[in-house]
């Protein structure tokens, strides 16, 4: 079968600078990839690639279609919640899900569908400024939930919340990925994290960017946090990123 | 200042009853009316050159009852809800649309630079030659004001949306301008260009002054033939009125802009 996502020869410029260059990545369907490595080496500009957000210098990106015109191909979440802020927090749920081919009953049950997911049920009503940081990001992941995405993109999503909340939304991520098959992309700065979520790890590393390694996760589900493999694979991994900073980005 | 240990500043108790804000205004504005009348009462000043208040109920009363006040009144009305509605919506579209287009910023960027700097008024010449003295002559003057300060907030407001909104929206698949602007751009810069309208619904009043003062029915027009009269108190009558008059648009305005805007924190 296709890959989901098959990006090949690709080439990033931005503002004069080349931020990813000769890059391939083929994603299959229902894959769950992290993504890890040094700040400012091009995470999130791989994730606006795939969202079709940034022109590519060279190469191209092919991304699957979405499987039914009430669906989008991808979501994004971004750093950052990114709210808007005159909108009640149901209505950002929707916000997304207002392009598709869906009456406003669907939409609405899955906004607050979405919400109850994320522990935000009962928030609905709220206006963005009257969350703490972490709720908003919840609402950020669940407005991506309401377009059913047969690709998620999560930059850093759960970056600002704290331990307990982070991994139940961890394990919440888990399970709703088993249940729809759907392929996830995500970043992340935390090893670990990667390891205990994703089927693959990659790293980027360099300047300009490219794929450093690639490290395949095969310990089984439901997992261990720490479980064996996850202790190797992540002083593996750590191994790695020291050098691809110490060397100054070069290979 | 006291400060309590902990660093803050003790709870202040409720002002006493003689440093209370309505108390101390309205403590104020009688001042304010005393000397006023006393600089008259004492032969200060002429009453025909300031008249005192205790004469002004008279003066409005007879203004009122010949029907004269309520004409001026929805004449100048007519033409500053006019002016005011036309010159802020060709101030907002126009903005809008030079706020989301380059191309639109860069064909006016001269125009507007030689336009902009001429005064409302220096285009009374101008209203009297194409609508003569007309309300329309006075709608287009209040309009030209109102409309480069909602065109100026306009602007403003849409060049400084936040450009993550615009991409949250474009990851959603909204790449048309047009969805874009009603889904982010417009309620994004909805401060902005509310802002703008109430500074609009102040400038105006002074053009419908202005533009009645060259004969346009109203209350200024009311005013200056009451002042070649000598009626001084007419004419204070009117400055009140008019005073009245924006206190009441403004505050209508605010009731609105407060619902639009009841997300803000
Ligand atoms: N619009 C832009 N113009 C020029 N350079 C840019 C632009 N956006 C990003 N960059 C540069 O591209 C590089 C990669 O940025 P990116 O945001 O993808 O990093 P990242 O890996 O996500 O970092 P972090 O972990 O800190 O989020 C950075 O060096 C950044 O300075
Ligand atoms: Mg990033």
């Amino acid at each position: 079968m296709a890959p989901v996502i098959d990006i090949r020869g690709l080439a990033i410029v931005l503002g004069g600078n080349t931020i990813l260059e000769d890059f391939d990545l083929a994603v299959e369907k229902g894959e769950f990839v992290a993504v890890v490595g040094a700040s400012g080496v091009g995470k999130s500009t791989l994730l606006r690639i795939v969202a079709g957000l940034i022109p590519s210098a060279a190469g191209t990106v092919a991304v699957a279609a979405a499987a039914a015109p009430d669906r989008r191909p991808y979501a994004m979440v971004f750093q950052d919640a990114r709210l808007l802020p005159w909108r009640r927090v149901t209505r950002n749920v929707e916000f997304g899900a207002e392009g598709l081919s869906l009456d406003r009953k669907s939409r609405r049950a899955r906004a607050e569908a979405a919400l109850s997911l994320v522990g935000l049920g009962s928030h609905g009503l709220r206006y963005p400024h009257q969350l703490s940081g972490g709720q908003r990001q919840r609402v950020a992941i669940a407005r991506a939930l309401a377009v059913e995405p047969e690709i998620l993109l999560m930059d850093e999503p759960f970056g600002a919340l704290d331990a307990i909340t982070r991994a139940s939304l961890q394990d919440e991520l888990v399970r709703l990925w088993q249940e729809t098959g759907k392929t996830i992309i995500f970043v992340t700065h935390d090893i670990d994290e990667a390891v205990y979520l994703a089927d693959r790890v990659i790293l980027l590393g360099g300047k300009p960017g490219r794929i450093q390694s690639q490290h395949v996760v095969t310990a089984s589900r439901p997992r261990q946090r720490d479980h064996v493999e996850a202790q190797g694979l992540a002083a593996e991994i750590r191994d790695n990123l020291q050098n691809t900073v110490s060397d100054g980005g070069g290979i | 200042m006291s400060t309590a240990p902990d660093g803050r500043r003790p709870a202040p108790a409720g002002p006493g009853l003689f440093r209370h804000p309505t108390f101390l205004a309205i403590l104020g504005f009688l001042g304010f009316l005393g000397i006023w009348e006393g600089v008259t009462r004492f032969g200060l000043m002429s009453p025909i050159f300031l008249p005192p208040p205790s004469s002004l109920p008279t003066a409005f009363w007879r203004e009122v009852t010949s029907g004269i006040w309520l004409d001026r009144i929805l004449q100048s009305l007519d033409h500053y809800l006019a002016g005011l509605v036309l010159g802020s919506l060709l101030g907002i579209a126009l903005g809008v649309a030079t706020g989301m287009s380059r191309t639109l910023e860069g064909l006016t960027a001269w125009v507007i630079r030689v336009l902009r700097p001429i005064p409302g008024l220096a285009w009374v010449p101008f209203a009297i030659l194409w609508f003569q003295i007309s309300p329309a002559a006075a709608t287009f003057i209040v309009g030209v004001g109102v409309f480069w300060i909602n065109y100026y907030a306009t602007l403003s407001a849409v060049q400084g949306v936040d450009g993550d909104l615009i991409e949250l929206a474009e990851s959603f698949g909204y790449r048309s301008r047009l969805v874009k602007l009603v889904k982010v751009v417009l309620p994004a810069s909805t401060p902005g260009i509310l802002a703008g309208v109430r500074t609009g619904l102040g400038q105006a009043w002074m053009s419908v002054v202005a533009a009645e003062l060259f004969g346009v029915a109203g209350l200024g027009q009311r005013m200056n033939e009451a002042a070649t009269l000598l009626a001084s108190d007419i004419v204070v009558v009117y400055m009140l009125t008019m005073a009245l008059l924006y206190g009441l648009v403004d505050a209508v305005f605010m009731l609105i802009r407060n619902r639009l805007l009841a997300w803000r924190p």
